[in-house]
């Protein structure tokens, strides 16, 4: 590292980490004695990314409408009254005798207009989220908890347990998720909870090496031979000071999948393999407009019927990708600072 | 290690890869509830259970599992892929004469991807943290976020339909002709958006950490022009990753196709693929999947020993 100081060459001092510092100018002091958690940190950084906070407020504005779309009952007590789409996303308009017909261009009673079964487009959208979002978050959590499992025990073990579990991944790795998915759905048939399988299924190979990876690097660190040395369980020292120092970069490849995860769920839907036809799920909206696009009906175009379904699986899985983008940027300028402090990690 | 030593242990070790990929294949459809000859049974009530037995054995779908899978692999072994019940032709030629659409499909939509990701990555990397750079990571962001199946149909939205340039349906014309070729843009643009992006980053990336090695700054002492430093020193080594991944992208194209011949009507593997699996032709899934398995495999160990021979300060171990 080199700067430029008229004739003379400054080696060894690099600018741009100086600037790094800013952030910890307000340093006094007492703060000396203070400390900060990893996460308090990050999420300390993760709140000044711009780009990040605004897939945040997408991503909570998303879930919000979604979950107020229609009322919701469970056993019969309705836990949420809010009724946003001002119509029921699977109802056929003009069988309920409104002025309504197929293909109803975007206008103020029908922002998004009609589709070809005379739905309100707009109330479809606004509850198809919630079929894409739950399955994307139920889907992540899940694997990510049997890859973190998976990977932790594989790392730590090592040996021959390490190599037989490594080469049931390899296995996996070997198709196209895509691939894999399609076939379980036809396996296990079409539905909401199958859909929810077939991804997990394929989904938590890569958490689990991820997570070895991490493993390998962790479990040569001194406290954990000092956990050991103390008579630490193998249960104890995995999960307790092993997985805790592993699981960063865990965070982020979730919050990256889950974006995956909802055009996955939103392909098969669209195939025709997701839920059943008449669903307001994204995916499976956009398969019942290939044709008439394709085809062409007389005249004019019905654009909506693509354009926004699919607009809003983009919007979703975009600010999904800004937020992962962001929480990698936090747990990794914390990194930096740490070096820039002197190294002592 | 020695290079060719590297080779053969990579070599073998594909093998029992190689056989777990047939297994898993075979298991995963034979969960199936359900295969042909009962949807037969189902539109045809007045065949008996001897006929239907008679049928069953014909196709060998008598017997249990574990015999059915040494039946099956050994034939496999012979180059005997089974039947498409419906349209009673073998495999292997059915899947032949799809393959050279998918190919076509598949190198159109990686060439894209190469196209825009090497010159796009070498731009953001010379010029870190400007416009540019800002550009090009939104350009990435939106590739990965965009759902292959819409920017298809936007792509034919837009281009065939408002701007007429493309035709809205494949043509009908033989795989190499220029009407066909010409068609082949918006699917290729299609299946490529989302590797290119991939592509890009990591073209930034390595770029971007060779431009920091020390060979860089002993090239520019010795009064090199930049261009030449970057696109003869350094472009050489970011390369290397980039092969390597660019191999590893055979599997996120192939499950593209399955999804891209759908929405441009192509008639490749991929919408065979979906069309089995909605007929439950059995040996024509496992086929197909078995295939993929494989190239993917192979597309895998291609890498491997590319990077070995690309970059000699690999360790081999």
């Amino acid at each position: 590292m080199s700067t430029d100081r008229g004739r003379i060459r400054i080696t060894g001092f690099d600018a741009d980490r100086v600037e790094r510092r800013e952030p910890l100018s307000d340093w006094t002091e007492t703060r000396d004695t203070e400390t900060e958690g990893r996460w308090e940190r990050a999420w300390r950084e993760f709140r000044r990314n711009r780009s990040a906070m605004l897939g945040l407020y997408i991503v909570a504005a998303m879930s919000l409408l979604a979950l107020l779309a229609r009322p919701i009952t469970v056993a019969g007590v309705t836990v949420q009254p809010f009724s946003l789409a001002p119509y029921d996303p699977s109802a056929i308009l003009y069988a309920q005798g409104l002025d309504v017909s197929a293909y109803e261009a975007p206008s103020l009673a029908h922002p998004f207009g009609t589709d070809g079964s005379a739905r309100d487009v707009f109330s479809r959208v606004l509850y198809g989220g919630r079929f894409s979002l739950s399955i994307g978050f139920i889907v992540v959590l899940v694997t990510a908890a049997i890859g973190l499992v998976y990977g932790a025990i594989a790392g730590y073990y090592g040996g021959w347990v390490d190599e037989m579990m490594m080469r049931l991944l390899d296995l996996i790795f070997a198709f196209p998720g895509l691939l894999l998915a399609l076939i379980i759905v036809a396996v296990l048939g079409k539905g909401y909870w199958e859909l929810v399988l077939a991804f997990t299924a394929i989904g938590w190979a890569g958490y689990a090496r991820l997570i070895r990876g991490e493993i390998l690097k962790v479990k040569e660190n001194e406290y954990v031979m000092a956990a050991k040395a103390l008579g630490a369980r193998d249960r104890r020292v995995i999960f307790r000071h092993v997985v805790p120092n592993a699981v960063a970069p865990l965070v982020v490849q979730a919050s990256l999948s889950i974006g995956t995860v909802v055009i996955g769920v939103a392909a098969l839907g669209f195939l025709g393999l997701g839920l059943p036809p008449s669903s307001a799920e994204w995916g499976t909206m956009l398969d019942q407009t290939r044709e008439t696009i394709v085809q062409g009906p007389g005249g004019s175009i019905p654009w909506w019927v693509t354009v926004f379904p699919g607009g809003a699986i983009f919007l979703f899985v975009m600010s999904m990708n800004l937020i992962g983008d962001g929480i990698n940027d936090a747990l990794d300028a914390q990194e930096g600072e740490d070096v820039a402090r002197g190294g002592e990690v | 290690m020695s290079l060719r030593r590297f080779i053969a242990v990579r070599v073998a070790a594909t093998v029992p890869i190689l056989f777990g990929v047939s297994v898993l294949t075979f298991a995963l459809v034979h969960l199936t509830p359900g295969d042909p000859i009962d949807q037969m049974v189902a539109l045809n009530p007045q065949i008996s259970a001897a006929e239907e037995a008679a049928i069953r054995a014909r196709y060998g779908l008598d017997g249990p599992v574990w015999q059915q899978y040494l039946t099956w692999i050994t034939n496999v072994l012979q180059g005997d892929l089974g039947t498409v019940i419906s349209v009673d032709q073998p495999v292997l030629p059915y899947i032949l004469a799809r393959l050279p659409e998918t190919v076509a499909l598949g190198l159109f939509g990686w060439a894209i991807a190469l196209l825009i990701a090497i010159p796009a990555g070498i731009y953001a990397a010379v010029n870190k943290d400007t416009l540019g750079d800002d550009l090009s990571r939104v350009f990435a962001l939106s590739g990965i976020s965009l759902p292959n199946f819409w920017l298809g149909l936007m792509l034919i939205l837009v281009f065939a339909l408002w701007l007429d340039l493309w035709p809205v349906l494949a043509p009908d014309k033989p795989l190499l002709s220029p009407e066909m070729l010409w068609y082949l843009v918006l699917p290729g643009v299609t299946i490529g958006t989302a590797s290119s992006a991939t592509l890009m980053r990591v073209m930034r990336s390595s770029m971007a950490e060779e431009m920091n090695k020390q060979y860089v700054t002993a090239a520019r002492a010795k009064g090199l022009p930049e261009r030449t430093v970057v696109l003869k020193h350094v472009l050489r080594n970011s390369l290397i990753s980039v092969t390597t991944i660019a191999a590893f992208l055979t599997a996120s194209i192939f499950a593209g196709a399955v999804v891209v011949e759908q929405v441009f009507a192509w008639p490749g593997l991929g919408r065979a693929f979906v069309g089995a699996i909605v007929g439950r032709e059995v040996d024509l899934i496992m086929a197909i999947t078995l295939f993929t398995g494989v190239t993917i495999i192979l597309a895998n160990l291609l890498a491997d020993i590319m990077y070995a021979v690309l970059d000699p300060r690999i360790r081999y171990d």
